[in-house]
């Protein structure tokens, strides 16, 4: 039995010590908006916040979760930055067939969150751990810089 | 042909509200199915509705629309899309419009372009459903308006609909769809329909936002990879390492050892283990001993193969298509040109690994899918299960991605599935779940292809020959779709792009070798045959227009005198792109260049000018891509950006880094270090101009990959002089 603190609750797991976080979420606690592509903190897909960084979660036991409070997508919306991405991303159409996109929007809200006026360059820097097999990456860069001005501006669901 | 009918009537009279409508064959049994869709595996299943769903369309007492999509939703925009169609005749409100896919049932929902099955591809969604829906919407209209009328006593033609209310302007009465929808499923469904004239369009050819795109920004879009049913097993399934590979014997005591795992059996695939959850299910598989009986495996290389095609390549093959004289045209040439290609085995790589839900009962066996061909892989079940087809239900969930994966021809992780479940006599319902690493060594690969290309030049100038001559394995051969598809011993998916070369030359031969001992699955990947016959074409072309000394854009109008679409695209892309005015030079020890392409697939016409920055080293970035496309009408043009967006991501990824590569009959690439496609810092800037057209719509899923890459390939040569013929670039070829 693991004790996890998950979008704010505190959740029991019958789990061997070495399960990897997604697995945890997606089997046992149904969180599936959590996505597995790779197992190997390749493509993103797995994206939450611990401890409000974002970290891969295909790649992180439950064991070294103790006492650190992990964010899924479910609960994104909680954060300002998370409703401003997840609005922006809806305004511009970004998800294709959408599967990368729980762990795109994850990575956004981490960069929005410590870097309010993120450049090309940030963006990159950010986001190139989460592949996108659709390649809507054309959107995802406009969604982050549409979500950075509406923060700005105040309005982070327009 | 089919007959429109009120499928709501029966329900209506049992009491059941709302107008469902739809077409059937005459004779069809309605039996009642279990309703599919996203958001509808399992636990999630909503308890009220009560519809059957032979229907294209339900209205309900709340103003809801709902749309039955017949076409799976893997990314390209479909649902949204049919329900435009549906939702532009019917002048519904959009907001109120949600769509769920329909079930497995070809005689209700088969692909109109394939005949008698059910199915997704070969960008048809929109095409073959472009009247199909429309009429059903308009149907579906002109029966609220005529409950409208009874109800008010009015005649019909005094009545207007708009977003999803009708009026009666005179005595200002109004209804919506929803307080309308009982009576009008009383109302006799008209024998035929007026559809809209396209100027009166208000969501054809707009922006309708797509109705999937809430779900897959909360994490609430359903996958296949997202059902859980009470007292499943998760699948994970040791593979054998080469094809044709088979388990000799095997020891599964470690697996079993591990706490949680609950079975171990042995299918015709490999041995799966399964267990309550995925992480157990693949600490048991790893645990597996198992000896594997290779003597029938595969055991040839990427290279050795690639040998053996340049050795058949010197004889001819089956002539796909024959103009003039080609051998008296080189005979009489003053200049040949000549090169040959390099293609390697490409893994679709969805970022959802394949994966199936199999649920077996007494009476049938029932499926979650991304389900891309319905009626293929409801027969492969069936015929494997003993079962009639129509005791196989499909629930069809959002795919993550498929680029072709999801409609196996052999039904191959489908029956997988099925295997398992019935290698435990259905005890439990079974999630078989492919790992990154299964996914991408279980075949059904773009085949590689070796071509060989040469051109004739007469004392003029003039190009007066051109020979082609491919060779690769076949998809269709011994296939369902070997009936439609193959003529003459010639597979046509091997050989489009190039035996349908627009270009006028007078002598011209393309021709081609089918080997049949290469025993890799291969399989369609987005664009199909054009994934390669665009890059041969384009890049020969080009060369062939240096050599004439000739501008390449203005070669192609010249040779394109008698195909306006193609000459349409391409001089509007130059255009935009500014084609001829000089780039911008880089930096200092940077080359820059700019390249053209065009081509049409699935009756869609793409052009692509691409911009390119070669560094000292030989690295390539692209930097913008100018597409542009005609599609005819374009239903949602938005989504033909997007479409146009990803298509050159995805083409960029098989040019700058896809490859698989066999090495003693070992595929060598497992995940995405070794098989990487593209991340967002590689991707370009890409402006697309969509040429008006009021031609019915084509396709627009995959026409945005071929050119992209002799585009790029093309400006590459005209920053550095190098033409590369072997695919992925190896860049180091283009060090300063
Ligand atoms: S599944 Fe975790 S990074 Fe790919
Ligand atoms: S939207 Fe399909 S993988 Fe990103």
């Amino acid at each position: 039995m693991i004790q996890l603190k998950i979008n704010g609750k505190a959740q029991h797991v019958e789990v061997a010590p070495d399960t990897p976080l997604l697995w945890a979420l997606r089997d046992t606690l149904l969180l599936t908006g959590t996505k597995y592509g790779c197992g190997r903190a390749l493509c993103g897909a797995c994206t939450v916040h611990v401890d409000g960084q974002p970290m891969r979660s295909c790649s992180v036991p439950v064991s070294a979760l103790a006492g650190r409070s992990v964010t899924t997508i479910e609960a994104v919306a909680a954060q300002r930055a998370g409703r401003a991405v997840q609005a922006a991303w809806r305004k511009l159409d970004v998800p294709q067939c959408g599967y990368c996109q729980s762990g795109q929007i994850m990575s956004a809200v981490a960069l929005l969150a410590q870097n309010h006026k993120p450049s090309d360059a940030d963006i990159d820097a950010a986001m190139s751990g989460n592949l996108c097999r659709c390649a809507t990456y054309v959107r995802i860069r406009a969604a982050i810089h549409e979500a950075a001005r509406n923060l700005a501006l105040g309005n982070p669901t327009p | 042909m089919s007959e429109l009918i009120n499928l709501s009537r029966r329900q209506f009279l049992q009491g059941g509200a709302g107008l469902t409508l739809g077409y059937a064959l005459p004779g069809v049994a309605m039996a009642a199915l279990p309703e599919a869709g996203p958001g509808k595996a399992g636990a999630g299943l909503a308890a009220d509705l009560h519809f059957e769903p032979n229907a294209f369309l339900r209205i309900d007492a709340d103003n809801s629309v709902t749309v039955l999509s017949k076409h799976l939703e893997m990314g390209q925009g479909t649902y949204t899309g049919l329900a435009t169609l549906v939702a532009e005749e019917l002048d519904a409100d959009w907001k109120t419009v949600r769509v769920i896919g329909a079930p497995a049932d070809a005689r209700r929902y088969n692909n109109l372009f394939w005949g008698p099955a059910q199915g997704t591809g070969g960008s048809t969604a929109m095409a073959n459903s472009w009247e199909q829906m429309r009429k059903a919407g308009a149907a579906a209209r002109a029966m609220l308006v005529a409950a409208a009328a009874e109800l008010w006593g009015v005649p019909a033609s005094a009545l207007s609909v708009s977003e999803g209310v009708v009026r009666h302007a005179a005595s200002r009465r109004q209804a919506s769809f929803g307080q309308l929808a009982e009576a009008a499923a009383r109302q006799p469904v008209p024998a035929d329909v007026k559809l809209k004239d396209p100027a009166q369009f208000r969501l054809i050819g707009k922006k309708a936002p797509r109705r999937d795109t809430p779900e897959k920004t909360d994490g609430s879009a359903q996958f296949t990879q997202d059902v859980h049913l009470p007292g499943m097993l998760v699948a994970v399934v040791a593979h054998p390492p080469r094809f044709g590979g088979k388990v000799r014997r095997f020891d599964a005591a470690a697996a079993k050892a591990v706490p949680g795992v609950v079975e171990v059996v042995q299918i015709p695939q490999g041995v799966a283990v399964l267990a309550k959850d995925t992480w157990t299910a693949k600490t048991g598989r790893d645990a597996l001993k198992i000896e594997w009986d290779e003597s029938a495996a595969f055991k040839l290389g990427s290279e050795e193969i690639f040998a053996r095609y340049r050795e058949l390549a010197k004889k001819p093959g089956l002539v796909a298509r024959q103009d003039g004289d080609t051998d008296a045209a080189f005979k009489a040439a003053a200049l040949v040109v000549s090169a040959s290609y390099d293609f390697p085995f490409l893994a679709h790589a969805a970022m959802e690994p394949m994966n199936c839900v199999v649920r077996l009962s007494a009476t049938g066996c029932e499926v979650w899918n991304g389900e891309q061909l319905h009626t293929g892989d409801q027969y492969a079940l069936a015929g494997l299960l003993k079962l009639k087809p129509e005791q196989v239900t499909i629930h069809t969930l959002y795919a993550g991605g498929s680029f072709g994966r999801r409609a196996c021809k052999d039904s191959d992780y489908v029956l997988e599935a099925a295997h398992i479940a019935k290698a435990i006599d259905g005890r439990a319902p079974v999630k078989l779940v492919w790992l990154r690493e299964d996914d991408m060594r279980a075949g059904y690969y773009r085949p590689l292809f070796h071509h060989v290309m040469q051109a004739a030049l007469d004392q003029q100038g003039k190009l007066t020959g051109w020979r082609h001559r491919l060779v690769g394995q076949s998809i269709l051969i011994g296939s369902p779709f070997e009936k439609m598809l193959v003529k003459n011993g010639i597979d046509q998916v091997s050989v489009e792009g190039a035996s349908t070369l627009p270009y006028a030359i007078p002598n011209l031969t393309v021709d081609v070798h089918t080997p049949m001992d290469i025993a890799v699955p291969v399989l369609w990947w987005r664009s199909v045959g054009s994934s390669h016959t665009a890059y041969s074409t384009e890049t020969f072309l080009d060369q062939v227009a240096a050599a004439m000394n000739k501008d390449p854009v203005a070669l192609r109008l010249e040779l394109l005198a008698q195909h306006p679409r193609h000459a349409g695209v391409l001089k509007l892309a130059a255009d935009k792109a500014g084609w001829g005015k000089p780039l911008n030079p880089g930096k200092p020890g940077e080359r820059r260049g700019r390249g053209v392409a065009v081509h049409e697939s699935f009756s869609s016409y793409v052009a692509q000018v691409a911009e390119v920055t070669v560094a000292k080293d030989g690295a390539v970035r692209v930097d913008r891509v100018v597409c542009a496309v005609d599609c005819g009408i374009a239903i949602n043009p938005d989504n033909v950006r997007a479409q146009l967006e990803g298509g050159v991501g995805f083409a960029l990824s098989a040019l700058l880094h896809g490859a698989i590569t066999l090495k003693d009959g070992r595929v060598e690439q497992e995940n995405f270090d070794t098989y990487a496609p593209i991340r967002i810092n590689e991707m370009p800037r890409v402006d697309v101009h969509i040429l008006p057209s009021a031609q019915p719509p084509s396709g627009i899923g995959e026409p945005g990959v071929p050119p992209l890459a002799p585009a790029v390939a093309n400006a590459v040569a005209a920053a550095t002089g190098k033409w590369l013929t072997r695919l992925p670039f190896k860049t180091d070829e283009l060090a300063a």
